[in-house]
């Protein structure tokens, strides 16, 4: 699903290398870890990866389901099914939340050659997935994220996800600032989206999340590159012991 | 005489050109603002007040010709069920005017209401007169003494329906020039709207009489045509208790000058101006707006955006005076501009000058680029680079076109942006 090979990146205004060969395979159904310490290089990869400016790429490649994703504009990567769950939501003032997630839905059907979603439909969808979030009308109607508090903008994240149906989801540090409730909603949120045909890569630095949403594979980033692969027993010895080790162990 | 003729003043150049309607009770009130006229003279490059907008378009005695502007589609304010008076280049359209008769209000025209004790004969340059310090504006004084036509809009009641002023251009030369008056008794309300492009220039001055715990709404979209240019005043004063909202639109236009003089004259009164404008090369918008507060706990707010691309400039001006006494005073103004290149200007001079003690003002101004953190945000989730610079660019016009009170205008307002935006980035 997503390949990622000798991924180098560096920031495009300063000579300085951030991603220093990243080598990932995701797979069609499967749930891949990243953890890593502060600064190791976790959300720079996601942003490359969906497109953000301000990085160069300086070597490797990175598809998705075999197409070039470097080559795409953001808008492509997103109708070519990425989804990156922000760790920090954008606040928007003067833009309905609902507004938004309707341009989106049918921004990407377009350019995907399919019929829009009519506002009766999408309202419908909406109002049912919101539901589950414990996302209520209010909500919807705000500006997006203006003035929600930081696990109702990682519930809305996960509502856009919900809602687009992407093939490859990132979620970057969405359980960050989630009370244990949240955590749950948020989990069976993205329990509900794994399928065969649909890639994740969980982004984290508790186990608690992993607890819930059960990763296939976790890797440890650090200092721009995965050091380390492995199964779930990663996660909890990370959560024991800290890098310490890993670190010490691949130096 | 060749000689005399190059003597002539620009002032003088212009009131050559046009003719004093005779007669009737506006006579006096005419004569007066023509006297005026000749003490100030036409506004000039070096006046303090026309220092970001140059006026030489507006005072030259013969008027650019603008081209006539078709836009395909269908009139502005169609959705809402309106009183039409329709002006073409700034002559009254009687085929296609509605009856003017309607409940709560009584509406006659400037060039046809010959009472000799006119209502409006107390307030016929008035307001204008009195708007006329501590800074001039003899354009309004112009316009007090040739306006052609106009409406006086007698308001007794609260009628059912918005009265709509539209303006037609149909002409290439046309220089029109119209006066409205509006009063409104104790506990009357009314909306008027006005829309069109109304001629090649177009000079209006609107005075706005507000007795006590009566409401004024005012919704405004200044025409389409690229080359056409206003100079438009509105004066209002304001009583006790009583509400003045004007909002206006503004998209093309070679030139706009839009001026506002409010005066807070009872306490507990409120007075709001928005203006939302989108401009696209060779534009200039000018928001001139002068506010006094005289009276104790009123409030004002403008709210000024403007959108600017592709070297259109964007001017604001905008002054809240607090007269001594003038306590509990609420004014709020904020200037904003979004230029989405590096091409364009926003040139703004916010002032506040307060005599009293116990108020609380404030005011901003800020010039900025589309926000490339939600530009990213909006892309990643598939919308694209156009589409999602239409929205911010939608969502920064929202507060002003949140001060239109009634839902309906304001939503259509907020669909005729959204479809010039879409338009523009197709
Ligand atoms: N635009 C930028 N300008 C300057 N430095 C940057 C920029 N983007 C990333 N960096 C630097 O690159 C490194 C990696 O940052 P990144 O945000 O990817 O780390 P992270 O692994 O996500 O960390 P965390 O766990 O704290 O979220 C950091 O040292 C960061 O300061
Ligand atoms: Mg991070």
């Amino acid at each position: 699903m997503l390949s990622i090979k000798n991924l180098h990146v560096k920031l495009e205004e300063e000579d300085k290398q951030i991603l220093k060969g990243v080598d990932l395979e995701v797979e069609a159904g499967k749930v891949h870890a990243i953890m890593g310490p502060n600064g190791s290089g976790k959300s720079t990869l996601s942003y490359v990866l969906s497109g953000k400016d301000g990085y160069e790429v300086t070597d490797g490649s990175a598809t998705l389901e075999g197409e070039d994703l470097l080559d795409l504009e953001p808008e492509e990567r997103a109708a070519a099914g990425l989804f990156l769950a922000f760790q920090y939501p954008v606040e928007i003032p003067g833009v309905g939340n609902m507004t938004f997630l309707r341009t989106a839905v049918n921004a990407q059907r377009k350019a995907r050659g399919e019929e829009e979603m009519s506002a009766a439909d999408f309202l419908k969808v909406i109002r049912a997935k919101a539901k589950d979030l414990k996302i209520d009308a209010d909500m919807l109607k705000r500006p997006v994220n203006m003035g929600f508090s930081g696990g109702e903008k990682k519930r809305n994240e996960i509502l856009q996800m919900a809602m687009l149906e992407p093939k490859m989801c990132i979620l970057d540090e969405t359980d960050s600032g989630l009370d244990v409730d949240a955590m749950k909603l948020v989990a069976e949120g993205v329990n509900a989206l794994r399928t065969e045909g649909r890639g994740f890569l969980v982004i984290t630095h508790y186990q608690r999340l992993l607890d819930h949403i059960k990763p296939d594979v976790v890797h440890i980033m650090s200092d721009g590159r995965i050091i380390k692969t492995g199964g779930p027993e990663l996660a909890l010895e990370v959560e024991n012991n800290g890098y310490a080790d890993i670190l010490a162990e691949v130096a | 005489m060749a000689e005399a003729k190059l003597q002539e003043t620009p002032t003088e150049a212009m009131i050559a050109r046009q003719s004093m309607p005779q007669g009737g009770w506006a006579q006096a009130a005419r004569e007066d603002a023509l006297a005026r006229l000749r003490t100030m003279g036409l506004p000039q490059r070096r006046d303090e007040y026309w220092k970001f907008t140059r006026p030489d378009t507006l005072t030259q005695a013969e008027p650019l010709p603008a081209a006539v502007f078709d836009h395909g589609d269908a009139p502005l304010f169609d959705d809402t069920e309106r009183l039409r008076i329709v002006f073409v280049d700034g002559a009254f359209d009687a085929e296609a005017s509605d009856d003017l008769s309607l409940e709560g209000v009584s509406i006659e025209r400037l060039a046809t209401a010959t009472t000799d004790l006119h209502w409006a004969r107390d307030l016929y340059g008035t307001l204008e007169k009195a708007g006329q310090s501590p800074v001039v504006r003899p354009l309004a004084a112009l316009n007090t003494a040739f306006a052609t036509d106009g409406v006086l809009i007698h308001v007794t009641g609260k009628p059912s329906k918005p009265i709509n002023l539209v303006y037609q251009h149909k002409s290439e030369t046309s220089d029109a020039m119209l006066h409205h008056v509006v009063k409104l008794d104790a506990g009357a309300e009314v909306t008027l709207l006005e829309n069109g492009p109304a001629a090649a220039r177009f000079n209006t001055v609107m005075e706005v009489d507000v007795a006590d715990t009566a409401r004024f709404h005012h919704v405004r979209a200044q025409g389409r045509d690229h080359e056409r240019r206003a100079a438009t005043h509105v004066f209002t004063r304001l009583g006790t208790e009583s509400l003045f909202k004007s909002f206006t639109v503004t998209v093309n236009g070679a030139m706009t000058r839009n001026e506002c003089v409010i005066e807070l004259t009872g306490d507990d009164a409120s007075a709001h101006v928005a203006g939302a404008c989108v401009g696209d090369g060779d534009f200039h918008h000018d928001d001139t707006v002068f506010i006094t507060h005289d009276a104790v706990n009123c409030e004002s707010r403008q709210v000024f955006k403007k959108v600017l691309r592709n070297g259109a400039t964007g001017v604001f001006q905008g002054k809240i005076l607090v007269k001594e006494g003038a306590q509990k005073t609420d004014g709020y103004q904020i200037s904003q501009s979004l230029l989405l290149d590096g091409d364009s200007q926003f040139l703004a001079k916010p002032e506040l000058e307060i005599y009293a003690d116990d108020v609380a003002c404030s005011h901003g101004s800020t010039s900025g680029a589309i926000d490339e953190e939600a530009l990213f945000y909006l892309r990643a989730r598939g919308v694209s680079h156009a589409e999602a610079t239409d929205l911010l660019t939608l969502a920064f016009l929202a507060e002003a076109v949140e001060e239109i009170e009634a839902e309906g205008l304001r939503e259509e307002i907020t669909g005729r942006l959204s479809a010039w935006l879409e338009r523009r980035s197709a």
